[in-house]
C-alpha cells in the first residue's frame, strides 16, 4: 500500500525530469498509473467485502508517533476506488483536453501529486500522517486551481482556496494533537478504544469544534463554501476531479472516519445537521440562479456536500447507508456533468446556458452522457444510482431518532433535492435540447478521449443503479459499517414497494422538473441575487482577510522599518517591561546596610570623574572629545579594578583601552563633528527610555546583589589552583587551565576579527564602487 | 561603595542605551562600548567586591590563608574585555570603510528604502 500511495509522488517527480519528452509521443504512458492502482485496490474488494481489514505498518518517526500506518477498510476502499477509478477517466480526458498546452507536463505532475496525496488521506491509519497528506491535497489543489497562472482571477481563486483550506488545516492539526494527547495514541484503529475517554474529556467540544472547522473548510460547508465556486477557474478536468469527486469529499471522509470515534453526541449530531442543512439549502437555491454551467455545478456540489454532512449528523444506521451510496452516486454523475461541461466549453468556447442549446445534434454521445448524468442527479426512478441515493436520504430523515424533528428534516431534504433536480437538468439537459443556434453548427464530435470517459461514468451510474445489490454487497455495505462502527445489515434494492419514501422521491422529481421548466435562468436573475453579496459570507470573510492584510503590513512597517535605532528602541522597551514586571512581582528590596562598605575619598573621586566623562560623551559635539572621554572612562574602570583586587583585569583593561583609543583616533580623526540630527521630542523620548532603563538595571543589580550567593565553585578553584594546576594566580589558572578550551576558542574569535580588520584596511575600493 | 557602583552601572547602561538610539554610527559604537563596560562592572559587583585581596596564592603557600576576591567574575570579565575589543576594533575599521564609501556618519544614509522617519 505504501508503494501505491507513493507511486504518484514518484511519477510527479519523474515529470520534472522527463515531462518535456512525455508531451507528445509518449503521453499515453501517463495513463498507466491510475488504472494500475484501480486494479490494485479493486483486487481487495472480495477481501474487504467479507468484513476484513488490511493493515500495513512501517516505522517513520516512531519517537513522535508518526508512522506509515495504512489501513484499508470499507470506507477507504470506496474512496480509493473513486480516486483511482474517476482518476483514470480524468487522466484520459485531460490528456486530450490539454493537448498542446505549454504546461502539459506540469499539469500532470500536479495531478499525480494530488492523486497520491488523496490516496494518502483516505488510507492513513495515523492521524498525523493523515494531516500531512491532507495539507498536500491543499497545496497540490492550489497549483491546479491556479494552473492558468497568467489569469489574475485564477491566481486569486487559487489563493482564496489555499487560504481557506490551509486555515482549516491549522484547526485540524490542533484538534488531532488534542485527540492524540488525550488518547495517548495517534493510530486511528486504536483511537476507537479511547472513545469514552475522549467523550468525557472537558476538551471534547473544543476538539470536535476544531475538527469541524477543518472538515468544513475542506468540504466547502457554509460559511466557508465560497472558495469552491471560485475554484472553478481551474481547468475543467481539475474541477471534475478535485471539486466534485475527491478533494472536497476529504472533509466528508474525515467526518465519516471520526464518526465512530467522536460522534453520537448532541454536540456532534446537531452541529453537523445545522451546518449541513444550511449549506445544502443555501447552495441548492443559489444554483438555480447561475447562468454559468460550472457555477451551477459548483453550487449543486456544495449542496450535495451539505447533504452528506447533514446525513453524517443524523448518525443513524440508515443515514450511514445513505452516505455511502450517495458519495458514490454523486461522484459518478457530478464528474460526468463536469466533463460534459468541459467538452461544451472546449467546443463552443462558452458555458453560458442562456446561449447554449440544441447541441445534441452535433455532439450526440456527449448529450447522452449529460442527459444520463442529469437523470441520475435528479434521482430518476428505478434505473439510476441517484434514485437509490435519494431514497436512502429520505429513509434516513424519516427514521431520525428525535421524532419531533423528522418532518422538519425531511422537508429540508425535499426542498434541497427539488433544487438539485432542477440544477441537474439545467446543467445536463439545457445545453442539448431546443434549437441549434447557427454559430454552433460547425462543431464536430471531439476526440474519443474526451467523450468516452464521461459516457462511461454516466453509464456506470445507470448500471449500478439497476443492480444496486451488487455495489452494496461489494463496497458500500462495508463503507456504511465502517462509518457506523457496527454492522448495518444494509441491503440495497431498487424496489421497496409503494412506500412513503417512493412517493416523496417521485414528488421531488415532479416538482423539480416543473421548477426546471418554469425557472429560466437569466442575467437579470443572476444580477438580482448578486445584490445580496454585500452580506454574503464571502464578502465578510474576504473583507476580514483584507483587513488582516492591512494590519499585518501596517505592523510590519512599524516593527520592521529598517532603522536600526527603532529596532533597538523596541528591544529595549520590551526588556524594560519584562524586567520591570519581574522586579514588581518579586517584592521590595531589602538592603543590609551593614554589609555595605564605605568608600574612601579617592574612590568617590574616581567615580565622579567617570560620571563627568560620561556626561561629556553625551553632550559633546566633538568626536575627538567623545573618544577621549571614552578612554577616561576606561581608565577609571581600570582603577576600580586595581582597588578591588583584580590586577589582571586592570592590566587587560588598561591595554585594551589604550589600543582602542589609538585605533579610534587613527581612523576617525578625519571625520566631521557630530551633527544634531534629531529633534527635541525624539531626544526627550530617548532620554526617558534610557533613564528608565538605567534605573531598572540598577534596581535589578541591587536586588541580585542583596541575594546571598553561592561560592562553592570559586572556592573549588581557589583550593585547587595550585594543587591541580600548579598555578598561583587563580584567574590565570581558570583561563588557561580549567577553562582552557574556552580560551582557545576566544583566541580563534580574536584571530577572525584580526583577519577582518586587516583585510578591511588592505581593501582598496575600485573607483566604480565609490559613489 | 556598592551603592556608588550600582549608580554607576545604571548611568553606564542609561548612557549606552541613549547612544545606541542615535543616528550617528560613531555614537552607536560608543554606546555599545559603554554598555559593555556597564555589564563588566555589573558582573564584578555581583561577585562581591573585596578590597586588597587579589586571588593570587602567596609565594610560599600552596593554599589561600586568607579570604580572597572571587576569581570567577574576574575570569568572565577578562574574556569579555578581550572579546569586546575584537568587536570594537572590527567595528571601527568597518566604520571607516563605510565612511569612505558613503561619506556620511548617518545610519539613515545606508538605508535603501524611501520610507519616512518614524
Amino acid at each position: 500500500m505504501l508503494l501505491a500511495v507513493l507511486s504518484g509522488l514518484l511519477f510527479s517527480i519523474a515529470m520534472v525530469f522527463f515531462g518535456k519528452g512525455l508531451k507528445a509521443k509518449w503521453s499515453p504512458l501517463l495513463l498507466v498509473l491510475p488504472p494500475v492502482l484501480f486494479t490494485f485496490f479493486a483486487s481487495f474488494i472480495p477481501f474487504i467485502s467479507s468484513g476484513n481489514i488490511q493493515l500495513q505498518h512501517i516505522n517513520w518517526v516512531p519517537s513522535l508517533g508518526i508512522n506509515f500506518d495504512f489501513k484499508l477498510d470499507g470506507l477507504s476502499l470506496l474512496f480509493t476506488l473513486m480516486i483511482t477509478g474517476i482518476g483514470t477517466a480524468i487522466f484520459i480526458y485531460a490528456r486530450k483536453y490539454l493537448k498542446g498546452h505549454p504546461y502539459f507536463d506540469r499539469f500532470f505532475g500536479y495531478l499525480f501529486l494530488f492523486m497520491s496525496a488523496m490516496l494518502g488521506v483516505v488510507l492513513s491509519n495515523n492521524i498525523l500522517l493523515l494531516f500531512i497528506f491532507w495539507e498536500l491535497t491543499s497545496i497540490s489543489s492550489f497549483f491546479l486551481i491556479g494552473f492558468n497562472n497568467d489569469n489574475a482571477d485564477s491566481r486569486k481563486s487559487a489563493l482564496t482556496a489555499l487560504s481557506i483550506t490551509g486555515l482549516g488545516g491549522f484547526f485540524l492539526l490542533a484538534s488531532l494533537i488534542l485527540i492524540g494527547n488525550i488518547a495517548g495514541t495517534y493510530t486511528i484503529s486504536e483511537l476507537i478504544n479511547s472513545r469514552d475517554l475522549l467523550l468525557k474529556d472537558p476538551l471534547y467540544p473544543l476538539i470536535i469544534g476544531l475538527l469541524f472547522i477543518g472538515a468544513f473548510t475542506k468540504s466547502a460547508q457554509f460559511p466557508f463554501h465560497f472558495w469552491l465556486p471560485g475554484a472553478m477557474k481551474a481547468p475543467t478536468p481539475v474541477s471534475a476531479y478535485l471539486h466534485s469527486a475527491t478533494m472536497v469529499k476529504a472533509g466528508i471522509y474525515l467526518l465519516a472516519r471520526f464518526s465512530p470515534i467522536l460522534g453520537g453526541t448532541d454536540y456532534w449530531n446537531y452541529t453537523l445537521i445545522i451546518v449541513g442543512g444550511i449549506t445544502m439549502l443555501y447552495a441548492s437555491i443559489h444554483s438555480l440562479f447561475r447562468t454559468d454551467l460550472k457555477g451551477i455545478l459548483a453550487y449543486s456540489t456544495i449542496s450535495a456536500l451539505g447533504i452528506l454532512t447533514f446525513l453524517i449528523g443524523l448518525g443513524t444506521k440508515e443515514a450511514m447507508i445513505a452516505v455511502s451510496v450517495f458519495i458514490l452516486a454523486h461522484a459518478l454523475y457530478k464528474a460526468t456533468l463536469f466533463l460534459v461541461t468541459g467538452i461544451i466549453d472546449h467546443e463552443t468556447h462558452t458555458r453560458d446556458i442562456t446561449v447554449l442549446s440544441g447541441l445534441r445534434k452535433v455532439l450526440p454521445p456527449v448529450a447522452l452522457a449529460g442527459i444520463l448524468a442529469a437523470l441520475s442527479s435528479a434521482g430518476f426512478p428505478l434505473v439510476t444510482l441517484g434514485f437509490i441515493g435519494k431514497d436512502l436520504i429520505y429513509e434516513a430523515t424519516l427514521t431520525f431518532s428525535n421524532p419531533t424533528l423528522i418532518w422538519t428534516l425531511t422537508g429540508l431534504a425535499i426542498v434541497t433535492n427539488i433544487g438539485l433536480v432542477a440544477a441537474g437538468f439545467m446543467a445536463g439537459i439545457t445545453p442539448f435540447v431546443g434549437k441549434l443556434p447557427q454559430q454552433f453548427e460547425k462543431i464536430h464530435i471531439p476526440y474519443k478521449g474526451l467523450w468516452i470517459p464521461p459516457l462511461v461514468l454516466a453509464l456506470l451510474g445507470i448500471i449500478l443503479g439497476i443492480f444496486p445489490a451488487v455495489v452494496g454487497e461489494l463496497i458500500t455495505n462495508q463503507t456504511a459499517n465502517t462509518i457506523f462502527g457496527a454492522n448495518t445489515n444494509s441491503h440495497l434494492a431498487v424496489w421497496h414497494g409503494w412506500t412513503l419514501v417512493l412517493f416523496l422521491s417521485l414528488g421531488t422529481l415532479a416538482v423539480g422538473s416543473l421548477l426546471y421548466i418554469l425557472n429560466k435562468p437569466s442575467m437579470a436573475k443572476l444580477a438580482a441575487i448578486e445584490r445580496f453579496n454585500v452580506i454574503s459570507p464571502k464578502t465578510i470573510i474576504m473583507g476580514l482577510g483584507s483587513k488582516i492584510m492591512q494590519f499585518s503590513s501596517w505592523y510590519t512597517d512599524r516593527m520592521h522599518n529598517g532603522y536600526l535605532r527603532s529596532y533597538h528602541l523596541k528591544i529595549i522597551l520590551f526588556a524594560e517591561a519584562v524586567l520591570a514586571y519581574k522586579l514588581w512581582v518579586s517584592g521590595p528590596i531589602y538592603i543590609d546596610f551593614w554589609s555595605l562598605t564605605y568608600p574612601d575619598l579617592y574612590e568617590v573621586a574616581i567615580v565622579f570623574v567617570l560620571i563627568g566623562a560620561l556626561f561629556l560623551i553625551l553632550t559633546t559635539p566633538s568626536r575627538l572629545t567623545a573618544v577621549v572621554s571614552m578612554s577616561v572612562i576606561g581608565y577609571c574602570i581600570c582603577l576600580i579594578f586595581v582597588i578591588y583586587s583584580a590586577p589582571d583585569l586592570a592590566m587587560t583593561q588598561f591595554t585594551i583601552d589604550t589600543l582602542s583609543t589609538v585605533l579610534f583616533v587613527l581612523v576617525l580623526y578625519k571625520l566631521p563633528g557630530f551633527v544634531n540630527l534629531t529633534n527635541k521630542k525624539v531626544l526627550f523620548r530617548d532620554a526617558l527610555v534610557a533613564i528608565s532603563f538605567g534605573i531598572i538595571i540598577a534596581l535589578t543589580a541591587f536586588k541580585i546583589w542583596a541575594e546571598p550567593i553561592n561560592k562553592d565553585i570559586s572556592n573549588f578553584y581557589g583550593e585547587n589552583a595550585y594543587i591541580l594546576a600548579k598555578g598561583k594566580n587563580v584567574v590565570n589558572v581558570i583561563l588557561v587551565d580549567f577553562r582552557g578550551i574556552d580560551t582557545m576558542f576566544e583566541t580563534v574569535v580574536l584571530s577572525i576579527a584580526a583577519i577582518g580588520v586587516y583585510s578591511m584596511i588592505r581593501l582598496r575600493l575600485k573607483s566604480s564602487e565609490k559613489e | 561603595m556598592e551603592l556608588l557602583l550600582i549608580i554607576l552601572i545604571g548611568l553606564l547602561y542609561g548612557a549606552g542605551v541613549y547612544l545606541i538610539l542615535r543616528r550617528s554610527m560613531v555614537k552607536l559604537l560608543l554606546g555599545i562600548m559603554l554598555l559593555g563596560s556597564g555589564a563588566n562592572i555589573l558582573i564584578f559587583l555581583l561577585g562581591g567586591i573585596t578590597k586588597g585581596k587579589p586571588p593570587v596564592i602567596d609565594e610560599k603557600a600552596k593554599l589561600f590563608q586568607d579570604i580572597f576576591a572571587d576569581p570567577i567574575p574576574q575570569a568572565l570579565i577578562l574574556t569579555a574585555i578581550v572579546i569586546s575589543f575584537a568587536l570594537t576594533a572590527f567595528a571601527i575599521v568597518l566604520l571607516k570603510r563605510v565612511y569612505a564609501l558613503v561619506n556620511s556618519d548617518d545610519l539613515d544614509d545606508l538605508n535603501t528604502n524611501e520610507e519616512e522617519d518614524i
